[in-house]
Order: structure tokens, then sequence, then C-alpha cells
């Protein structure tokens, strides 16, 4: 499979980078490796592995290998399979939108608010909708953290509520005008047949029609949640994986001080 | 018995009666009342099924109005029996005459003598118990035939398409593989809802809905699959929530074999008022006994909040309070699988080590449980490769310590519900590891004042220091204080609360009687 020990063909292709031409990397520039697997719901055989190779090409693989095939079940076989990518991307030209904001560590964020602000902010999350998932908002908020980064119940400057799993969208309004809330903090753990969607979307529709979107920050939250999506949902940041209760406070209190010194 | 892990076995006595003294606290609360949930557990016990024009189950229809005319403290026995003396319908007819015609039943009720009462319910009773003792049978029957080896923990996997035919492919498919048991998960949410929904159901988030006929459904499936192979499937579902005693008749009805059902899950993590889910799970418990079902509890879900070496002990002390709840209810040791997991930061230095030590104490603890282990969650990440070792430590963990029933890991955890081949390469590397490691459990002891030892006796001594603190202060101020999971719930908070009820006078339920304890 390597290009390097047992590949007799020659590399008679340019091994130059080239940021505006960019195509996946094995272990020589420009080879376009690729590993990938998957199912066919077909039984095991010849026929078979001809399939998964006639697939690869059309996904645009040169030299497609498929190197191993198991029947899963009567009728579902299974592939790993690896080929050389024909397509390049254009990463010159990329852009993609980011948090706009600096994260900097607990204590920093925590006098960032007193001398900003003045007053600790109020900073309530849940998991809404039916997720009963806390993994994500505790992650966030509890005063352990999570990977060495404390919650948000820790800081001193922020006054954090965490509301649980499965807190309906209106509940949630509810409460977080009741604590005068500064801002929202919604984790979404579940996200088969994109459940989170539709669910993040109503929360966005309930605040527009209370007129209080404009009131509070917005965020999301969870793995398959990024700051694109948040943003054309109607949020005002959205977090992935990789990032922690740091990365979150951060962006509020910034956010909030770039709002009301306007 | 020799404690590989030098557990001083005193002290385990000490824990035991602890979390007795825990436990009967709360046994005389829960005996002294009863939850629509309970109530609509005996009707469906009484062989009432079905759902009204509305889509209302008939339980919920014949308990509401109990409830509504404030007397559902004398339960639902009471009425029946009343409304069959009187009328000479069977229960369901009854129901169904609630439904159709708005027929009161409580204008009925003029008999209060329990022998007559109990005399004219007693042919229905005597139907279900016979039915349930027929499923256990047939269980008994089919594992006689074909054999276990009982030193590897069942392979355990779950299925969750939304849609039960889907799931019976996927089922299938995993029994061919080698999966010993299906958990078919139920849809998000479903644990909140105060009825349990009927007929075959294809629609649900990141699960399929619990119902009786999804139930028998897939029973067939995995019997069918299981003549092929010559292998047992057991089927698995959850009864928890606030339908938990009624998922647990259902199920006994309709031949499962594992339950999720925990005394505590729901309160910490669903938020169900604490004084419902303790009575439900009463009843429950008695029924999964009889049905010869094991149960699972849940304390593995702790260390997803909670740390998981700091926390270590709680998940003990909850397994004790689990297991002194469930022989009150009367449910053998051999039924109990009682939960524990995997659940530690990867990059913790020696966090095998010490993993191997709790689940090698948590073995000897309970001898004759059939421990449910659960795999890494908290710590998977979407590198699908390194999980698939994590998962790989976890399996071997499993067989070293003989745990009962292994929940497999999938290296897609926190990315998808499993696919097709998720669950082959998880039920390969469990395969592999289960035959090349299958007796390394009785080669290896371990060192005198060793990294294993120590932890094993750590765990044990902060288990017992919180079970002390536990037996002054009563489970429900524990659970208010957030001592399991960090999760605080208050005593009269949390959903269902206005379910519960203190029984009455008339208040019957002959089938604690006939089930609790017993074959």
């Amino acid at each position: 499979m390597s290009e390097g020990l047992y590949s007799m063909e020659a590399k008679n292709y340019d091994k130059t980078l080239d940021l505006k031409k960019v195509k996946p990397y094995g272990d020589t520039m420009n080879d376009g490796k690729v590993q990938l697997s998957f199912t066919l719901p077909v039984p095991a055989g010849p026929e078979a592995i001809e399939a998964a190779k006639q697939l690869l090409k059309k996904m645009g693989f040169e030299n497609p290998l498929v190197v191993f095939s198991q029947e899963l079940t009567p009728g579902f076989t299974f592939f790993n399979c690896y080929g050389s990518s024909t397509m390049t991307v254009n990463y010159a030209d990329i852009y993609v939108p980011k948090v706009e904001s600096k994260t900097m560590s607990m204590e920093a964020t925590d006098e960032f608010i007193q001398e900003k602000i003045g007053r600790p902010l109020v900073v309530v999350g849940a998991s809404t909708g039916t997720d009963a998932h806390t993994v994500g908002i505790d992650a966030i908020m509890n005063m352990k953290g999570y990977a060495g980064h404390y919650g948000l119940e820790r800081y001193k400057m922020i006054e954090a509520y965490n509301l649980g799993s499965q807190v309906p969208n209106e509940e949630f309004l509810a409460r977080a005008i009741e604590l005068k809330a500064d801002a929202l903090l919604v984790s979404q753990t579940v996200t088969q047949k994109d459940v989170h969607i539709q669910n993040l979307t109503n929360l966005i529709e309930l605040m527009d029609a209370e007129g209080l979107r404009d009131k509070m920050i917005v965020v999301c939250g969870g793995a398959r949640i990024s700051h694109e999506l948040a943003k054309e949902l109607g949020y005002d940041a959205g977090f992935g994986t990789n990032t922690y209760a740091d990365d979150v406070a951060s962006f509020i209190a910034e956010e909030f001080v770039k709002r009301h010194n306007k | 018995m020799q404690s590989k892990v030098g557990l001083d076995f005193e002290k385990v006595r000490l824990a035991k009666s602890l979390a007795e003294k825990v436990a009967v606290e709360v046994q005389a609360f829960v005996e002294r009342y009863t939850t629509v949930a309970t109530e609509r557990t005996i009707a469906r016990a009484l062989g009432i099924d079905g759902v009204d024009e509305s889509a209302v189950p008939l339980p919920n229809v014949l308990v509401e109005q109990l409830k509504e005319k404030g007397v559902l403290s004398q339960g639902v026995m009471f009425y029946i029996a009343n409304a069959m003396l009187a009328t000479g319908l069977t229960p369901q007819q009854i129901a169904e005459k609630i439904a159709n015609e708005g027929y009161d039943i409580t204008k009925e009720a003029k008999v209060t003598d329990p022998v007559k009462l109990q005399q004219v319910v007693q042919p229905v009773i005597d139907a279900t118990i016979e039915k349930i003792r027929n499923n256990r049978l047939r269980r008994e029957k089919y594992v006689a035939e074909y054999g276990e080896d009982r030193a590897r923990p069942y392979i355990y996997v779950i299925v969750a398409t939304g849609n039960i035919y889907e799931d019976v492919v996927q089922a299938q498919a995993a029994a061919r593989q080698g999966a010993d048991i299906i958990a078919v998960i139920r849809t998000t949410g479903q644990s909140l809802l105060d009825y349990v929904p009927y007929g075959a159901t294809t629609e649900g988030f990141g699960g399929t809905f619990a119902t009786q006929e999804n139930f028998r459904i897939m029973r067939k499936a995995l019997d069918e699959v299981g003549e092929e192979l010559h292998r047992y499937i057991r089927l698995c579902n959850y009864c928890s929530g606030l339908c938990m005693p009624e998922i647990a008749i259902m199920g006994a009805l309709e031949g499962l074999d594992v339950m999720l059902n925990d005394a505590l899950y729901g309160i910490l993590f669903r938020d169900i008022n604490m004084q419902r889910t303790l009575i439900d799970q009463y009843f429950s418990r008695i029924i999964n006994g009889f049905a010869g079902v094991i149960i699972n509890t849940g304390e593995d879900n702790y260390l997803t909040t909670a740390d998981a070496i700091e926390a270590a002990h709680t998940v003990l002390a909850s397994d004790l309070i689990n297991e002194q709840l469930a022989l009150f209810a009367g449910l053998p040791e051999e039924q109990m699988g009682l939960g524990h997991a995997f659940e530690m930061d990867p990059m913790h230095k020696n966090g095998f080590l010490l993993e191997l030590a709790q689940a090698q104490m948590t073995r000897e603890i309970f001898p004759n449980a059939p421990l449910k282990y659960m795999p890494p969650t908290k710590f998977m990440t979407g590198n699908i490769f390194r999980g698939h070792i994590q998962d790989a430590l976890f399996n071997i963990i499993g067989i070293w310590t003989h745990q009962g029933l292994q929940l497999l890991g999938m290296p897609t955890e926190a990315i998808h519900t499993p696919f097709m081949s998720d669950r082959f390469l998880s039920i390969e590397n469990a395969n592999y590891i289960f035959n090349n490691l299958h007796d390394i459990g009785e080669e290896v002891e371990f060192k005198e004042g060793g990294i294993i030892r120590s932890r094993a006796k750590e765990v044990l001594d902060n288990a017992i220091n919180l079970l002390q603190e536990m037996t002054s202060e009563g489970l429900f101020n524990t659970l208010e204080q957030g001592k399991f999971g960090d999760v605080k719930r208050p005593k009269n908070g949390g959903k269902g609360l206005d379910g519960v009820t203190e029984k009455g006078a008339n208040y019957m339920n002959p089938f604690i009687e006939l089930m609790k304890g017993r074959k």
C-alpha cells in the first residue's frame, strides 16, 4: 500500500507542495493516498470486491485496492480499501469563520470581568430538548471541569447555573429570565436525524418571539457542532470538540464587553 | 474464598451490613406507597392492554379514572375485582367499557372482603403467573440445550435504528457475529413518558420505542437466529424511567432476559422524583426476579459525570445499596447485574492497574452476581483507532476478572449509533481477547502492598466511610447532597411525584406475594 518500500511504480508526479492543489498525503507528497472502509449490501466474493473497486473509482480514486473484505451477515460485506485521490483542494483560498475571541486562563477571565464589567456574569446552561446527556454541559460547567480545564462553576466572576438534561426550551428560557442570565449555553449530544438542529432552531425562534434574542449571548456546543453551524442557526458562537470551559468563558466575557461598550 | 487483591472480607461484611441499614429505611418507606406506574403494572398483569381511540393505553385510562376520583390509594386490584363481581366482565372488557362508555368503576366498589375479591381475580392472576413462568422455563430449556461458557462475559451490544424492523436486521447480524445479548436502546425521552406506547414502531430518535409489540417482534427474531446458531440470544431493554414496573411486566410477558433496572439512576440522571422511583423499583424488581430476568444497575453513569478515580467508591457504595434493595424485592444474586465502568482518563499513569483492581474487587465482593461492565465513553474522542485499543484494554479486564455482561465499546462511540461494521469490529476484538486470555484470571495474583491491592483496599475503605455517613443521613438526604455522580436532587423535586400515593385500607396486590422470591 505504501508507495515507498513495495511499489516499483515510477513516481511520475510533481512532488512539490502546492497549497492551491492540496492532495492527501500517505508517505510521499501528492501521492493522494486515502484509507477508507465501508459496507456494501451484497454477499462476499470476487463480485463484491469488484463492486467496491468500481465504487472507489467513481469516488475519484486511482489504483483502488481492497485489502480486506468480510461478510458481516449474509448479504452484507465490509471492506477496507486504499486508493489515490485524483481530487485536489485550494487550501490557500479557504475561509472558515471562527470564534473571534482570545482564550484566557480562568484567572485572567475573572480579572477581565472584574475590571471591565465589575459584576459577575450570569451563565445558564442545559442540555435541552429531549437530549438526556449531561456529559457536554457538565464538562463546561461543573466545578471540576474536563481534561484539566476547570468548569464555569469555579470562576469567581461567573454565576453558573447548570439545569441538567432534558430541559424543554420554554422552561430553559423561563429560568434564564428568572435568573437574569447574561448568557445561555445549550449542549446537544444526541444528533441522530438532525434532532439537534430542530431543537437549536426552536430556541432561537422562541427567543425572537419573546424579544430576548438581543438581550442575551447565546452559545451552543457539542461534538457535532461547529462555529459555522452555530452562526447559521442564529447563535453567537458554537463550540465543538477540543474546546473547553476557558474557551467558552473567554468568549462570553469578551462578547459581553464588546456589546456593552458600543 | 482467597482474595486475589487481598480484600479483608470482614470489611466486606461490614459494608454489606451498612448498606442493609440504608436499604431498610428505604424499604420501610416504599412498602407504604403505591404509584400510578405500579397500578398500571397491576392492570397489565390482569391482562389489560390496548389503547383507546386517542391512542391512550387502557391501563392509563383506568388509572387516570381512579386518580381523578381521588381513590388511587385503594389500588387497581380492589376496583377491578369489585367490577368483575358486579358485571361478570373480564378486566380487559371493564377497561374497554371505561374507555368507550365512560363507565365509572369506582361506583361498583361495594365488596371489601379481600378473600372474596381475590377469589374473583385469581384465574386471571394465575394465567399471568403461568405465562411468565413458561417464559422462564423456555429460556432455561434453550440454555440447557445449547450450553454456555460462563467463564467469559456475555457479549452485549446495542441496536438503535429507531425502526424495530431495521433493528431486527441489525440484531440478527450481531448475533451471527457473536453477540450474546442484544439491547434495543429506547428512543430519546421515553423514560419521561408516563405511559408505554402501543404497537410496532418505526420512528424514534437515537433508539426505538419500548412497546410490548416491539418486544414480541425482537424476541421472535432472536429465537430464530438462536436456533440457526445453536446459541441462546438474550434480549435486553430498559426498565427505568416513569414506567419502570410496566416495562418489567411487559418484558416478563414477552420473555425478555435482561433489564436495566436501577433504584437510583432515574433520580440522578433523568430527574425523576426519588420517592416515585424507589417505590417503582420495588415492584419492578419483584417481577424481574420472578421472571428470571437479569437486572442491570446504572452505577457506570456516575463516572460519566464524576471523576472515575475520585468517585470509584460511590460506585461500590451504590452497588451495595442496589444489592440490598434487590434482595428485599426477592431478586436472587445470580440475577444482579451490578454496574461499573471503565471510564478513567486513558492518559492516567497506571490507570489500567487501578481499573483492574476495582474490577477484581467488585467481582469478589459480589461473587455470584453477573456484573455488568460498561466500556469507555467519556474519553472516546472520535479517534476510532485509539478508541479500538481503549476497548481492547476494557475487554482484557472483562475476561480477566470474569465480568458477567460486557457491554462492548464501539470504536465510533461519540460519533454515531453503531454501524453494522462497528459491531463486527468490536465483537471480533472481544472474541479475540476473551479466547486469547481465557484463563488469565486463574494464573495471576497480585503483589502484597502493590498498586492493585492498595487500590482495592482504598476503594473499599472509602465506600465504607460513605455508607457510614449514609446510615446516619439516610438515602434521601444523601441524594439531596449530591453524593452520587455529583448530582443533587431534592426529595420533593423532579418528575412524577404527583403519581405517588399512600396505600389505603382496601389496597391489595397479590402479585407481590405470588412473585417475590419465587420461581
